[in-house]
């Protein structure tokens, strides 16, 4: 297998943004991306642009925001997704196949039951929330995040344990909450926390680092099988150096941090 | 017909920066002895069926895409 015979579907609907960049970015790491509207794997498309989601070895759920965030942010993008194929996604997560959620995509994938999934692949009412942030206001700036992960998540795998990098964040609804009160320790023991937000030199991330309040610092999750990645930052913004807000001032590694998110997950399909 | 309200509010011992952003902003206009502000989101709607039906339906909506139960309690209010 080749790089660019892994086929990424990147999944739209009215009102979703960032799917460019999401596509782009598996693009640059040598993919085969397709930007597909639910209404293409729903069958109620022109038959010509009908799609299957099994077709696809990876699904990225962009964000930005969807169907103008009503209700709750991701909550109509996941329930139109559960309506038009949520046996097809319970299948895709069953085969263990990756599955990306990037903030509004990481509403989704908890909406949806895909995340945290502590004890099963999915569940059928979400059993966390990622809510307001305790700023009360969207929050756009760059974040720093350390991987927290010890190997489950398939796409940190090239990034080594500990490493701090800087993803920018845009969201207003990032506050990552549970009422299980033993949700950071069941988390942890099953490594499914992937990046902690944190100051800089490695201190507590007093606000705005952790831009959101979430709990623990947590800025990305994946489910207990490791296959399924929700973060809130955005690695696909981070593609090259000159996104990096020091581009100029010192940063000089050549490729931009969130690369290896992408690489990460196309050289674990290779093997 | 009947006319539904369904109400989704926090629960308890969730923050509810929007109500607090609210009460700060109305201190700083002034207003006195305003002890909490609580944000809570109404949906009104008439459903095409009868008051026991339309209140089942309305469970089902919430329980499907109105409320998230790890952080929201809903009523609902048939008429």
């Amino acid at each position: 297998m080749k790089p660019e015979d892994i086929k990424v579907c990147v999944l739209r609907i009215e009102g979703t943004n960032c799917e460019d960049e999401m596509a782009e970015a598996f693009r640059m790491v040598g993919a085969t991306p397709e930007k597909v509207h639910l209404k293409q794997l729903a069958k109620l498309s022109p038959s010509d642009t009908r799609r299957n989601l099994e077709d696809y070895d990876i699904l990225a759920l962009p964000g930005g925001f969807s169907a103008g965030d009503y209700v709750r942010a991701g909550a109509i993008f996941a329930a139109r997704i559960k309506a038009a194929v949520g046996h097809e996604i319970k299948a895709f997560d069953e085969s263990d196949k990756p599955m990306l959620g990037v903030c509004n995509g990481f509403q989704v994938l908890v909406e949806l039951g895909l995340l945290p999934a502590i004890e099963t692949t999915m569940t059928s009412v979400p059993t966390a929330a990622l809510y307001n942030n305790d700023s009360g206001r969207f929050e756009c700036r760059p974040t720093l995040l350390r991987n927290d992960n010890r190997r489950n998540c398939t796409f940190t795998s090239d990034i080594p344990r500990k490493k701090v990098l800087m993803f920018p964040s845009a969201h207003g609804e990032g506050k990552l909450m549970s009422m299980d009160a033993d949700f950071v320790w069941k988390l942890e023991d099953n490594d499914q926390i992937v990046f902690r937000y944190t100051g800089e030199d490695g201190e507590e991330p007093e606000y705005p680092w952790n831009p959101n309040g979430s709990v623990s610092d947590i800025a990305g999750i994946c489910n207990s099988s490791g296959n399924v990645l929700g973060l809130m930052p955005h690695p696909e913004r981070a593609m090259t150096r000159f996104t990096h807000p020091d581009w100029t001032r010192g940063y000089d590694t050549e490729e931009g941090d969130g690369r290896a998110v992408f690489t990460s997950v196309i050289n674990n399909l290779l093997g | 017909m009947a006319a539904v309200e369904i109400r989704i509010e926090l629960k308890k011992g969730v923050a509810d920066p929007e109500g607090g952003n609210t009460k700060k902003t109305l201190e700083s206009l002034g207003f006195l002895g305003v002890k909490s502000v609580r944000s809570v989101k109404v949906f009104e709607m008439e459903l095409e069926m009868d008051p026991e039906a339309a209140r089942v339906a309305a469970d089902d909506m919430c329980r499907k895409l109105l409320a998230n139960p790890v952080i929201q309690n809903y009523s609902i209010t048939v008429r």
